[in-house]
């Protein structure tokens, strides 16, 4: 369920790491927490960002939630396509759902981040 | 004491459970907020049938020879104009003319009374009630909360699932009109009442008898629904909600419910601040209004106006049927009118919204 290559944020996001880049979205569970999802909101490309920084909000038909950046950095891309087609947030959240590509500015950001099976102990202990 | 156990549940708790229900804590009961998606099950209501659990609804009993009266005196409607057989909607109102509750009220007999209330204020509800009838002669008031399950059948095609399991036939009971049968060959109590703004049933049941015609009526086409697709349908259809749209601090008046209040009914809790109010004219209005610009503004955003708060809303949320965000909000009378302007605070950013007529959704008949 959970990519084992990527890291995992208490906040249920997701990173894959691509050189000096990482990408960004939601996991499964913080989708399927939210329901179908109607608007996504992105920042600019070229914003710059520290670490836990709300970088957007996500609208379901139930609730709104943000989306905080588990590393400090540019935003060097965003993913249109999820802008104009928010199902692909509840259809494929670790794949084409991703949200931003960030080009971050310190590894230590990744170091206190979760790895798959810690993130899967974390949401199934119900602490999530 | 954890939430888990203090959560209550309703005798289809199971059948939830067996429908991959996702619960949720609503108002102290452990309910469905949705089985597959809030979207698909709002459709499968404007297009089909849904099935509801609300069986967390209250139920008071209210019997006597001196019920009538003392119902008519209680509550805004006119109590004497209901026959049995029949049901209409009414309040409890504070001697301010404000909400303690909407209710519904089935006249069972001339001198026997349902009154069905929310979940959310029915302990206080019971005891409003019930302090009001103490002392007065002929008027016997009982908690029969415990005895109902209660299943809310919604759609177009609610009348021909229930119609082959329903006695007597069903489908010429008038809208708010009622009978005491069998559905599935177990005693219901059988109205024509919703909360969705489409054609349906409500069906009041022995809570051991709910499972098996919960089952059925699914087995018959109806889709199981939960309390997120009951929000944006009874939303779309602008039917107040207790807590949003109506509390304690809001008149029939305000909140576009005048045509329950019968001020030539003779007197009642809350007339005189009522026709006070009618008299002044109302300090806010509750609207309709559409999102303009990409977002939801939802219940506790402020309508602002130059800078300053003009008003609230109560309820808002992403339309399934007109896949645009819609919402109820309170505001000055002057800002009432149909193509009104509005901005909404949503976060620090001002949402573009216009004031559109209300109900959002009416069906074709």
């Amino acid at each position: 369920m959970y990519p084992r290559d990527y890291l995992y944020s208490r906040e249920h996001e997701w990173l894959r790491v691509e050189d000096d880049l990482c990408v960004v979205g939601i996991t499964e569970f913080a989708q399927q927490e939210l329901g179908e999802v109607v608007f996504v909101e992105l920042p600019e490309i070229g914003q710059v960002f520290n670490a836990n920084d709300e970088l957007g909000t996500i609208e379901s038909v139930k609730a709104v939630a943000e989306v905080f950046t588990p590393v400090a950095g540019e935003v060097v891309e965003i993913n249109d396509a999820v802008v104009d087609d928010p199902e692909l947030l509840n259809e494929d959240p670790h794949g084409e759902g991703w949200l931003i590509k960030i080009r971050f500015s310190s590894a230590d950001d990744l170091k206190i981040m979760m790895k798959a099976e810690e993130y899967e102990e974390y949401v199934q202990s119900g602490e999530a | 004491m954890s939430e888990g156990q203090s959560l209550q549940r309703t005798p289809l708790y199971g059948c939830h459970l067996e429908a991959a229900a996702r619960m949720v804590d609503f108002a102290g009961w452990e309910m469905p907020v949705q089985y597959t998606g809030v979207i698909e099950e709002h459709r499968a209501v404007r297009t089909a049938a849904g099935l509801f659990d609300v069986s967390h609804m209250g139920e008071v009993r209210v019997k006597g020879a001196g019920a009538e009266a003392f119902l008519q005196r209680l509550t805004p409607n006119d109590v004497s104009k209901l026959v049995p057989g029949r049901a209409h909607y009414s309040g409890l109102l504070t001697d301010q003319g404000t909400y303690i509750d909407d209710i519904l009220i089935y006249r069972l007999a001339p001198e026997d009374f349902l009154v069905v209330v929310n979940a959310s204020n029915a302990p206080r509800d019971f005891e409003w009630i019930a302090s009001r009838a103490a002392g007065v002669p002929d008027v016997e008031v009982v908690d029969e909360s415990d005895r109902y399950a209660l299943l809310a059948l919604q759609g177009p095609q609610a009348a021909s699932i229930i119609a082959p399991l329903a006695s007597p036939d069903v489908t010429g009971l008038k809208y708010y009109g009622f009978t005491q049968g069998t559905v599935d060959g177990v005693p219901a109590l059988i109205s024509r009442t919703g909360y969705t703004g489409e054609d349906g049933y409500e069906l009041y049941l022995a809570p051991e008898d709910a499972p098996r015609v919960w089952r059925r009526l699914l087995d018959a086409g109806a889709v199981p629904a939960g309390l997120g697709a009951r929000d944006t349908l009874r939303l779309e259809a602008a039917m107040a909600l207790y807590g949003h749209e109506i509390d304690e601090t809001t008149t029939p008046w305000e909140a576009g419910l005048g045509w329950v209040v019968k001020m030539d009914k003779g007197d009642f809790l809350g007339r005189d601040a009522l026709a006070a109010q009618k008299g002044q004219g109302v300090p806010r209005k509750l609207v309709g209004f559409e999102v303009q610009g990409r977002g939801i503004a939802r219940q506790g955003h402020t309508v602002v106006s130059e800078g300053g708060t003009v008003g609230a809303v109560t309820s808002g949320t992403w339309s399934p049927t007109f896949e645009k965000a819609l919402g109820l909000a309170y505001v000055p009378p002057e800002m009432a009118a149909v193509g009104t302007a509005l901005a909404i605070d949503v976060r620090g950013r001002a949402l573009p919204a216009v004031v559109v007529e209300i109900p959002f959704y009416r069906r074709a008949r």
